[in-house]
């Protein structure tokens, strides 16, 4: 029997390895130096693992012969039940492999930390590393937005990103929650309304690649993809002087009317972008007149608006349209200042923190104890612990 | 919506059918309005043969309203085939969808259909079709393994069977009326908040869930109860069978994760009724933190799901090893290890969410450290088989089936620990193969050895070989046809949850993915057949014995099926082996001395109070509340008042013992003489 | 295979089957049963203080606990609880004494504690929402109310209980299943008061302090 199952197994592979032939295994074949140490790291615990799987399932299919009723020969032993020495390997055999692979884990998750600053574009090349390229991405409902703060332009669906140049992206979300990925340049991380997450990645070979939302976030999430172009330096250039020449701006009218759910979106160039646009939706106040969450989060750090601010609260209305309006109107906080005012208050508050500390974070993304986060920086997941050490 | 519902759903309309007018009912969706033709066909035919066969006074007073766990365990397994049927309905549409739907096509599912289809899948699958088979498993072998007349609370055991189905009756009504929610299996906010899913679908998920939960928690509470305080003279915990000490841990996990489950999905139905801010995006709320809650009742969940196969598997290579367990010590502490790691890994679940590096990699490595005790059991199954004579039975065959399949979806799930490489892999084809590649490798395999094993115990006759062999053969094969592309898909960077697809080269996987679907299908309708077939053939198939494994475990020592009673006289047990015990140092069975024996009485209470709870789940999710204030004060006078009921028990006469142990002792006798 | 027929055998057999059989006593597993439910409802709580450890600080720039949260009104209701848990005690001391009227009388005091605990509760919750601070208005606040709410609801059920045994035992007096109940209800009880410990102190105290 268990002879026929690994025959079967064999048959089984044929058809897949003629399958293979002609499809683009991106996850094992990438373009970015991130996801090729990453697909490294998938090869190697791949490799690590087979060393015990497959002697076990060898054994398994042996022994389930050997042992058959009918094979007489075979010793006959019921009352077998217990061996220290085969306990103890096998114990040990597992144990050795998983202290290798969580040695390989603890380092790998550090150096490929998405939130670390790159320290090589390449294998062994980190001579010609050039100041990040600056990436703002928000996931729409569903459709993404890219803002280039550097060159003040916006595009929808469209990625570009000159080859061998580092790229830091500031992930964030409108609504529901995506998952920012493109295989062939790195890992994926998660895009969540009012938070920000980061990611850093180079592309180091010229081409067209797939991007998009890895997390179903509702009726639209098939659509919601783009593409990355990998271009040179010259191409980089010419594509943001073609964004220039376009006739659109990104106002926050036309992000609020942007914002709404929307599928099969095709690319779209903005010239121009409002100011603190990114911040404003990281923040959750694109809307006009809604409280900043930064500023929101600074007052409660001080216990608070007191009674009187209970009352401070409009009705909210969602993009998805309801089918019974009346009763799931939800609210929100008002803004108590105007935005020129919350711009400064948070310059002020930004002016009275450490500044940041360049090195390679350990605790990636977490705000050290004792320091205040930096104004439009949330992160996710603070624990209370953590929350309440950078209150003080 | 139309002016008529609109106008029907004005104000005394409104007061009694809350949100629910005829719009809410999908006429005009041809797949549906089929599948209720068929549905209600087929229930009317039932119903009809049930009148015409006068079998309802049999069925409530013989099994609805039961207290023996024995016939509770048989419908809980019932309840769980007969969800599996609408689960992989689900599977099959979600497969042809995603085969079709390339160069431009849409499918034949459009996304609202399509969302609800996927999400139904994994709720169904994992809450209405593992639970109550690993539920009715449990019920049904651990009192028999342990020596034990029936539970710690046979009406609380009757009360949880009818709360599970409550719930599954919820979700099923979903697909008539209304609709099921469209979020994934979790419903993670702020997706299935209020604001981005205003209908009914996440109102039935979390009324479906909490209904069920109740049951599920019960349960648990019982069975724990049951193992610690029940058990036959003589069987310390180091000499329990092991299916008992890994139906304990999976209880141990249920009473400590499945609250949490409670409590978090209160919160995100006080998040949709009351207006409150735990998981929405303004006024402080934190979606992130559902993330963390819902799998720190994940994770255990599933080892609650594979730990009682992994019993299983450990009985039945015994069994038809014809040895004994090897290393049964380091199999009870391997079970209490993953007993407690289960609890310690919850965050491997969302890697991608940026809690940084040293959060990350420990809970990769927590993660990985499950796989040494789990790897430790693979090889004590190994060495169990080593120098047996190993009797190729089914359930063996789903054993070794289990074996070598379990051991790459185990490969796969610690790469997938990997944070980086977790990274690449999260939420892709990879990741469903791979918990499909656990799921039905493990406990659906597990799940049809158990079948396999002990229908004779239940019923008196074993099923059917040729049939189980095409079961097997179909649903081992399909498996592989319909995952293994799917890990590759998963390699190419494709999602899950796409229902259309750009890159034509890619349709080639998903047809070899529908094939195994279909072989899937032919798996099932085997399975189905065998029963049939069996119970036809039940006369050349019969057991007299009790024992026809000649196997090792209490169960055995009992007729086939057990009396009422299980056991005329309580067992008193010398090894963990204790039936393989008795059956070599000579036990006979004792043919006098007889006494009448306590038993706990028959109540329908359980099933009231369920059809109660299922009726206020529906009113909450509909917003009628006269029903909802209704049902819930109805719940609780009947709760009050079946505790004024204090004659909860009963002797079975001692003459009634007699003529049934009589009975059996001629049977046996036949069976010498043969 | 005979192997279950009965054989003689020559050599010594142990006793594999109890000859002299007593029934279960009714209830025996019915306080490791309440137990672990008991155990199984400390996780609701314990994960909604976990919920208020998280959003207890996000007020969504409203009200904050200081503005909020009257300490003697809460001392008062943290002393009904416990008083309530002293009259149950002494209600489980006469109970122990087989004394039906006092048994009743202790178990009306608790009652009327318990009630008493929930009339302030629901002042201080209609007070709240008469300010615009109700469970809607912050994170903070939705915590707040679910957590308080929650334990609330359970003292409701607790009366409730409390009253149904009453009626058994005027009933059916101090038998062995109204024994086993009362205990039930009294683990339950001091249970609570547990909880509304935890409660008072991190909801509370730590909150003004905050």
């Amino acid at each position: 029997m268990g002879n026929t199952l690994s025959r079967l197994r064999i048959l089984l592979l044929l058809p897949l390895v003629a399958l293979l032939g002609g499809c683009n295994f991106v996850v094992m074949n990438p373009a970015g130096d991130i996801a090729v140490q990453q697909r490294d790291l998938v090869v190697i615990s791949t490799v690590l693992m087979l060393l015990i799987i497959v002697p076990v399932m060898a054994l398994i299919v042996f022994f389930a012969w050997k042992y058959r009723q009918s094979n007489a020969d075979a010793k006959y032993e019921p009352d077998w039940d217990h061996s220290t020495h085969l306990e103890l390997v096998i114990w040990s055999m597992p144990l050795l492999i998983i202290i290798c692979l969580g040695a390989v884990t603890w380092s790998s998750t550090h150096l490929l930390d998405p939130y670390r600053r790159l320290d090589r574009i390449a294998p062994g090349n980190a001579a010609s590393l050039l100041e990040p390229l600056q990436v703002e991405v928000v996931a729409l409902d569903w459709k993404w937005l890219f803002f280039y703060p550097e060159y003040g332009i916006a595009t929808v669906n469209e990625l570009v990103a000159p080859v061998d140049r580092p790229v830091r992206f500031k992930i964030t979300a409108s609504s529901v929650m995506n998952s920012f990925y493109i295989p062939a340049l790195a890992g994926q991380i998660y895009a969540m309304p009012g938070m920000e997450t980061k990611l850093h990645a180079v592309i180091n070979k010229a081409g067209v690649y797939d991007g998009f939302s890895a997390n179903y976030s509702g009726a639209g999430f098939s659509g919601m993809r783009f593409k990355f172009h990998g271009v040179d330096q010259a191409g980089f250039d010419a594509w943001i002087a073609k964004a220039k020449a376009s006739s659109e701006t990104l106002s926050r009218e036309a992000y609020l009317e942007l914002e709404k759910p929307s599928e099969n979106v095709p690319v779209r160039l903005y010239k121009e972008v409002a100011p603190d646009l990114y911040k404003a939706i990281l923040n959750m106040c694109a809307q006009p007149g809604k409280m900043c969450m930064s500023e929101m989060m600074a007052m409660d750090a001080k216990g608070g608006l007191g009674l009187a601010s209970a009352r401070n609260i409009l009705p909210l209305k969602y993009n998805i349209s309801m089918l019974d309006g009346s009763s799931s109107t939800k609210n929100y906080v008002a803004s108590v200042c105007t935005l020129a005012e919350a711009a400064r208050e948070a310059a002020d508050h930004r002016s009275t923190t450490t500044p940041p500390d360049p090195t390679p974070v350990t605790g990636a993304g977490l705000t050290r104890p004792g320091a205040a986060p930096a104004p439009f920086n949330f992160t996710p997941a603070l624990s209370p612990a953590e929350r309440r050490a950078s209150n003080t | 919506m139309s002016d008529t519902a609109v106008v029907a759903n004005t104000g005394l309309a409104k007061f009694i059918f809350g949100r629910l007018t005829l719009e809410s009912f999908p006429y005009h969706e041809p797949i549906l309005v089929a599948t209720f033709a068929m549905v209600a066909l087929g229930g009317i035919v039932l119903l009809a043969a049930l009148t015409y066969f006068k079998l309802w006074g049999y069925l409530w007073k013989e099994w609805f309203t039961s207290v023996d766990h024995k016939k509770i365990g048989i419908m809980y397994m019932v309840l769980g085939i007969v969800m599996l049927l609408r689960g992989f309905a689900d599977a099959l549409m979600m497969r042809a969808q995603q085969a079709m739907a390339f160069n431009g096509s849409d499918g034949f599912l459009p996304a609202h259909h399509y969302d609800q289809v996927f999400t139904a899948h994994g709720v169904i699958m994992i809450f209405f079709v593992a639970m109550p088979l690993v539920t009715g498993l449990m019920n049904y072998i651990v009192p028999l393994q342990i020596g034990a007349r029936d539970v710690s609370f046979p009406f609380l055991n009757n009360f949880s069977f009818w709360m599970t189905t409550g719930g599954a009756i919820l979700v099923m009504m979903s697909l008539f009326i209304g609709e099921f929610a469209k979020t994934g299996w979790l419903a993670y906010p702020p997706l299935s908040n209020i604001g981005y899913s205003p209908d009914v679908g996440v109102d039935y998920y979390i009324w479906a869930l909490q209904v069920a939960g109740v049951g599920t928690t019960l349960s648990g509470i019982n069975l724990i109860a049951t193992i610690v305080k029940m058990r036959a003279p003589g069987m310390t915990m180091m000499k329990m069978p092991i299916f008992t000490w890994t139906s304990l841990c999976t209880n141990v996990l249920i009473v400590a994760s499945f609250p949490i489950l409670t409590a978090v999905l209160a919160l995100l139905s006080l998040d949709r009724y009351v207006g409150t801010n735990f998981f929405t995006n303004d006024l402080g709320g934190n979606p992130m933190m559902y993330v963390n809650l819902i799998w720190i009742w994940g994770h255990p969940e599933v080892y609650i799901l594979i730990l009682p196969l992994f019993g299983v598997f450990s009985e039945v290579t015994s069994t038809f090893s014809g040895k004994k367990l090897f290393g049964y010590t380091s199999m009870v502490y391997a079970t209490l290890v993953i007993t407690i790691l289960s609890y310690l890994v919850w965050l491997h679940h969302f890697f991608t969410m940026g809690s940084g590096a040293s959060v990350n990699s420990f809970f990769g490595i927590t993660t990985m450290i499950i796989s040494i005790p789990t790897g430790a059991k693979i090889f004590n199954w190994l060495f169990t088989m080593y120098r047996g004579r190993i009797r190729f039975e089914l359930p063996m065959m789903w054993t070794i089936a289990f074996m070598l399949t379990f051991v790459i979806g185990g490969m796969t799930g610690v790469l997938l620990a990997v944070p980086p490489a977790d990274f690449v892999l999260h939420n892709s084809l990879f990741l469903i193969a791979h918990f499909h590649n656990v799921i039905i490798g493990g406990v659906v395999f597990g799940i049809f050895a158990a079948i396999n094993f002990w229908f004779p115990k239940a019923f008196g006759f074993k099923l059917d070989q040729f049939w189980g062999k095409v079961s097997f053969w179909g649903w081992v094969l399909g498996f592989y046809f319909a995952f293994m592309p799917l890990y590759a898909l998963g390699l190419m960077g494709v999602t899950r949850r796409l229902r259309t697809f750009d890159d034509p080269s890619l349709q080639i996987f998903f047809i070899v993915a529908a094939f195994g679907a279909v072989l899937i299908a032919i798996g099932i309708g085997a399975f189905l057949v065998q029963i049939a077939v069996s119970i036809w053939n039940r006369e050349k198939l019969r057991d007299t014995t009790g024992d026809p494994w000649n196997a090792r475990t209490l169960e055995w020592a009992t007729s086939s099926p057990p009396p009422d009673y299980n056991f005329a006289f309580t067992p008193v047990i010398h090894d963990n082996d204790s039936w393989w015990d008795m059956k070599r140092r000579g036990y006979v069975r004792p043919l006098e001395g007889f006494r009448p024996i306590h038993m706990p009485k028959n109540t329908g209470t359980g099933l009231i109070l369920s059809v109660l709870a299922t009726a206020m789940g529906f009113a909450l999710i509909w917003y009628i509340w006269w029903l909802a204030a209704l049902s819930f004060v109805a719940i609780v006078g009947v709760a009050i008042f079946h505790t004024f009921n204090y004659n909860r028990d009963f002797h079975i006469p001692v003459e009634d013992v007699i003529r049934t142990e009589g009975e059996r002792t001629k049977l046996l006798a036949a069976q010498a003489a043969s | 295979m005979n192997v279950t027929t009965p054989t003689i055998n020559g050599t010594e057999v142990p006793v594999f089957y109890v000859v002299d059989e007593h029934d279960h006593p009714a209830g025996s597993s019915t306080m490791l049963g309440f137990w672990l439910y008991l155990m199984s409802d400390c996780l609701i709580f314990a994960m909604l203080f976990a919920t208020f450890g998280v959003l207890g600080g996000s007020y969504a720039a409203g009200p904050g606990p200081k503005d909020l949260f009257d300490l003697k009104l809460v001392a008062l209701n943290t002393a009904m609880l416990l008083f309530s848990s002293i009259t149950y005690g002494l209600a489980m001391l006469e109970m122990m004494k087989g004394r039906v009227k006092s048994t009743q009388m202790w178990l009306g005091i608790t009652g009327l504690f318990g009630l008493a605990f929930l009339c302030i509760e629901l002042y201080e919750f209609h007070h709240m929402i008469h300010e615009g601070a109700g469970p809607w208005r912050s994170a903070f606040l939705s915590s707040f109310f679910t957590l308080v709410g929650t334990h609330g609801l359970h003292v409701t059920f607790g009366i409730i209980w409390l009253v149904t045994l009453m009626v058994q035992v005027a009933r059916f007096g101090l038998i062995e299943a109204n024994q086993r109940r009362l205990m039930c209800l009294s683990m339950f009880w001091h249970f609570l008061d547990v909880v509304w410990i935890g409660v008072f102190t991190f909801v509370y105290l730590l909150g003004v302090l905050r």
